[in-house]
């Protein structure tokens, strides 16, 4: 049957838009989370919006698993192909279709690069505010997907907050339209639950983004401190201050090495860890901001403190920061990202058992995380050439999401759970809560074709 | 009508409940709290209270009948709020009811709506189940996105018993600047102008024929050249400060201009769409309010459901009847729920024990 149906596709895309030959599969086996492969039976470039629905149904009709596939910058395995099924590549679907100033909205493909929304929004003074760190390359059909956030989600939120519309096409073929260019709606929120489903609701189409003007000025301090405790305690206190930064986020010792070794931001080498706090907004506010802020972090012992003075500096200390995973290659032939969520007042405590856990099994840990909302990225550093280190890596990062859970935290904080963290649902959700989930996915998708595989356990997904 | 006290008691509720259930929090929003009498009508106001608040956190867990004004004082003693400005809170609504039918004030225009501060949520499903969603932590991506759901749906796919919310650090001044414009279209114009302005509005509304008003929140030591500098955007601005700014958005989120006699719909519009809107309200001399940057119109209707449904029809809008008869309550073109709805509804309620969408 797979063969009817790879034939009857071949007659949908007899050029080169249908990738066939495991040469050409290869690109497409792993996304950002390299540990997990898997070679599909075929990868289809669509161009056009109804070519992705001819092709959904197509794979509806035959039983066919499909993938969704933005630029494959998932960290949690959320795009890693079924053998036994197709990956759709979005990247050709990439028009911005309407750019509203007036009305501050854009409908998106959901193959546009996210910054380059906000490119086309800046001669207008609007951005759009979600920006992972893979903005550069990542897509809008991913982020809703997954929910993607970012280093200023802690005052704008995470994409759910910036999507007004979805035009989608589910599983079983149809087409939907949910929300719509209002920023307010009536009726159960739809768009809200479609963002974040990880694909298994089907493929956003087309996507109404909220554009916001372009804040008139930044603050953007760095502060090194002699330990990751003091920086963790005066990201309380800026918190407790009233203060609401655009964003916070701290660095370890091991990142800062691994970061000035590649991109040479100027990160002070022998910190124990440095604290980003970027303060945005109407001019006078922020200057008022920036002197409260800077009285906390002079009481907070930092030992060096920068401010940016101009955009440069600004860039230079971010380069260092959305830099940093990327540089983290340099000093470990592997990693895993971990991505759970602690209460903020817990984030000493969960750092201090990270390091206890690390000393116990031996294997590195890189700490840089998004300190302002609590969310912990602890990078597990190994070498895939040895043997059990994979193995080894992957315990300890487990132990470092159940320990999230334990502190009343979450598994994942905007990578999503993916491939790699399906096994963890049970320790945040009940059985009644994933049957509950799992019940809407069948409803909507009858034959579990739509990335069938990712964010339940194994043992729970039927015909898995 | 059945008051349970206790999360289990809904659990009881729902299991003996012979007919569909109606829920019901402060009752405020009388079209959807009054029952037809058909209804098992449900009312949350015992299971009410706070489960958890951690302001060095900034976020608090409460039952869903718990009285806004509660957790609006509850936040104020500790500097905090909820800025998405809860409408109706003097007159005794529920966070519960607040979020199930997904109102937001004024204030939804800077920091977002009351979708965007909700992080967890428990709730009683139609088997009579507890199940939860989201997490008590600001950032949390795992599993379905339930609490959203939530958000707007009636209490059409389960009882919410339950909410965790993030809050923000309240902002210690505001003020008001004031602009006449003469006329709808002139206001819509520059309602989208000030939509892009680098100035950090708070709020953002239009009061018909041409009244703009633009709020200001922050520091009381940058307020004063703030206001002086958004004045400057168009002749004619007059500064409101004080009580008077206070009580102004106290009556808009309220409801206090609404004469007795009317419904209250809420409508999500467009700037681009409200002239053509307001055109056709103009005519029969109705109360109306145009909020959060011109996305939500407010309708005070004195004529028949019917006629109100047929005209936001014809325009392409739907709306959600908030006080006045009980019957259906979407209108327009929000009446027509789409098929992603109605697999939501067969896979949540699949007994149908919640009123129909």
């Amino acid at each position: 049957m797979l063969s009817t149906f790879v034939d009857e596709l071949k007659g949908m895309f007899p050029g080169n838009q249908l990738l066939t030959s495991k040469a050409e599969l290869i690109p497409y086996e792993s996304d950002g989370l390299t540990a997990f492969k898997a070679l599909p039976r075929a990868v289809v470039l669509p161009e056009h919006q109804s070519e992705v629905i001819d092709i959904v149904r197509l794979c509806h009709r035959y039983s066919v698993p499909f993938v969704p596939r933005g630029s494959g910058t998932s960290l949690s395995g959320g795009s890693l192909p079924n053998t036994d099924g197709i990956v759709i590549g979005l990247n050709r679907i990439n028009r911005i279709l309407e750019l509203d100033a007036e009305q501050r909205i854009a409908v998106v493909e959901s193959g546009v690069i996210n910054k380059n929304v906000s490119d086309a929004a800046y001669p207008y003074g609007l951005y759009y505010a979600p920006d992972p760190s893979s903005q550069a390359v990542c897509t809008i059909g991913g982020n809703v997907a997954f929910n993607a956030g970012g280093a200023h989600c802690l005052k704008y939120g995470m994409t759910s907050n910036h999507v007004m519309g979805i035009k989608a096409v589910l599983p079983d073929g149809n087409v939907v339209e949910l929300g719509g260019p209002s920023l307010e709606n009536v009726g159960p929120d739809l768009v809200g639950l479609f963002v974040g489903s990880e694909g298994l609701f089907g493929i956003a189409l087309e996507i109404t983004l909220r554009l916001l003007p372009i804040p008139e000025a930044y603050r953007t301090v760095l502060a090194a401190y002699p330990s990751m405790e003091l920086a963790g305690d005066a990201v309380a206190a800026i918190i407790a201050s009233g203060l609401l930064p655009g964003a916070m986020e701290i660095m370890d010792n091991l990142t800062i090495q691994a970061v000035e070794e590649s991109v040479n931001a100027g990160y002070p080498i022998d910190a124990g860890a440095v604290l980003i706090v970027e303060l945005e907004g109407e001019l006078s506010e922020v200057e008022e901001e920036f002197v409260n802020l800077q009285e906390i972090i002079n009481k907070s012992g930092a030992y060096n403190v920068r401010s940016a003075r101009n955009q440069l500096e600004r860039d230079l200390i971010w380069k260092g920061r959305k830099g940093a995973f990327g540089a983290l290659g340099k000093i470990s032939p592997a990693y895993i990202v971990q991505d759970g969520v602690v209460p903020r007042n817990q984030l000493g405590a969960a750092l201090a058992e990270i390091d206890s856990l690390s000393e116990k099994y031996g294997v590195r840990v890189a700490n840089v995380f998004h300190a302002g909302d609590g969310n912990l990225h602890p990078n597990v550093l190994f070498d895939n050439r040895e043997e059990g280190m994979l193995e080894k890596a992957e315990a300890l990062a487990g132990e470092i999401v159940k320990m999230c859970v334990r502190r009343g935290g979450a598994i994942t904080g905007e990578h999503g759970v993916g491939m790699e963290k399906r096994h963890f649902m049970t320790d945040m959700f009940s059985d009644q809560d994933i049957n509950q989930m799992l019940k809407l996915t069948n409803e909507l998708d009858p034959h579990g074709i739509a990335n069938s595989g990712k964010m339940f356990p194994v043992d729970r997904m039927p015909g898995i | 009508m059945l008051q349970p006290k206790s999360v289990k008691e809904v659990q009881e509720a729902v299991n003996t409940a012979s007919t569909a259930i109606l829920i019901r929090g402060g009752g405020t929003k009388t079209a959807l709290s009054s029952s037809s009498g058909t209804e098992t009508v449900i009312d949350l106001s015992n299971l009410s209270g706070i489960v958890e608040y951690r302001p060095e956190e900034f976020t608090f867990t409460a039952l869903a009948g718990t009285p806004l004004v509660n957790i609006i004082e509850m936040l104020a003693e500790n500097g905090q709020w909820m800025p998405f400005d809860p409408p109706m809170a003097k007159i005794g609504s529920t966070i519960g009811g607040t979020l199930a039918t997904g109102l937001s004030g004024p204030g939804r225009y800077r920091f977002g709506g009351a979708r965007d501060f909700i992080l967890g949520i428990k709730w009683v499903s139609g088997n009579g189940e507890m199940l939860s969603g989201g997490a008590r932590v600001v950032k949390n991506v795992a599993g379905f996105d339930f609490p959203k759901l939530m958000i707007g749906s009636l209490g059409r796919f389960g009882i919410i018993s339950e909410i965790t919310l993030k809050v923000f650090p309240k902002m210690n001044s505001f003020g008001t600047v004031e602009w006449d414009c003469g006329c709808i279209y002139d206001a819509v114009a520059f309602v989208k102008e000030m939509t892009r302005t680098p100035i950090d509005l708070f709020a953002l509304d239009l009061e018909p024929a041409g009244i703009v008003r633009a709020r200001l929140g922050g520091l009381s030591t940058t307020l004063n050249n703030r206001l002086a500098r958004l004045s400057d955007y168009r002749d004619g601005a007059s500064i409101i400060l004080g009580d008077e700014e206070l009580n102004l958005w106290e009556q808009l989120k309220e409801f206090l201009w609404l004469p007795h006699d009317c419904s209250l719909i809420k409508v999500p519009i467009t700037p681009d769409l409200i002239p053509q809107l307001d055109t056709c309200l103009a005519d029969s001399q109705l109360h109306r309010r145009y909020s959060v940057g011109g996305n939500i119109a407010w309708i005070g209707w004195s004529g028949t459901i019917e006629d109100i449904d047929t005209l936001l029809s014809e325009l392409g809008l739907g709306g959600l009847l908030l006080i006045g008869e009980s019957g259906t309550p979407w209108l327009g073109t929000s009446s027509v729920i789409t098929g992603f709805a109605d697999k939501v509804k067969k896979a949540l309620d699949t007994e149908g024990r919640f009123l129909p969408l």
